[in-house]
């Protein structure tokens, strides 16, 4: 029984990776301001809707969250969902330089 | 030879826009005549007073509201100006208290910032590279 099925989905794809990345290069944008970095810095062409349901699979999966403010809406990146992975497949510590 | 001589946003009070697009934005008032219960009402960039003309539209059709509200709430700025320097006019137009949904960003080609006219919109900013 896989316990994070929504979290490796959502880590599947491409286009929603680069939607994390361009969070982590500045967290808390609005839904245009990352459809104009994915088309303008990756060329990347999908529609608003197609990136509206990738934030949606995002945010089933714990890493990205909303923010009301106002009138307007942000997105922010919330990376700890990605702790289980190396519970589960801890990563050794790295030898030290001889 | 047809040519852009007019563009518009839908404002919902004419001289509370009027004060912040000229005040704050620094557009100069072009025209201002009554019609019919509103204003016709334009403004111009000083950089170009006989260029297009920036209309300050009554947002009160119905339909208005709803449109302005729904591209609000995703961020999404109907309207463009350009500027020699974003970054440059960023901090200027914080410094005059306007409120930025998207900071200056480098988006390679362009730099472009999001703030809200207070009139119901999102207004984009972009320098060309």
């Amino acid at each position: 029984m896989d316990a994070d099925p929504d979290l490796f989905k959502a880590i599947g794809d491409a286009t929603r990776r680069t939607i994390l990345d361009e969070l982590t290069d500045k967290d808390g944008q609005t839904l245009f301001e990352i459809c104009g970095r994915l088309t303008m810095k990756h060329g990347l062409a999908s529609s608003r809707q197609a990136i509206s349901q990738h934030l949606a699979v995002l945010e089933q999966a714990g890493l990205v969250r909303t923010r009301r403010q106002g009138r307007y809406k942000f997105h922010h990146i919330d990376t700890s969902p990605l702790r289980s992975i190396v519970e589960r497949w801890p990563i050794d510590r790295e030898e030290p330089n001889p | 030879m047809i040519r852009v001589n007019i563009t518009s946003v839908f404002v919902d009070d004419q001289a509370k826009a009027l004060a912040f697009y000229t005040e704050k934005l620094g557009f100069i008032k072009k025209t201002d005549e009554p019609a019919g219960g509103a204003r016709w009402l334009t403004v111009v960039s000083p950089a170009d007073p006989d260029g297009v003309e920036l209309l300050l539209e009554p947002d009160g059709h119905p339909a208005a509201g709803p449109f302005k509200q729904a591209l609000v709430a995703d961020g999404i700025p109907f309207t463009q100006f350009a500027v020699d320097d974003v970054f440059a006019e960023v901090e200027r137009l914080k410094g005059l208290g306007v409120e930025f949904t998207q900071d200056a960003t480098d988006l390679g080609p362009v730099v472009t910032a999001v703030f809200d006219d207070t009139c119901g919109n999102l207004i984009q900013l972009a320098t060309m590279k």
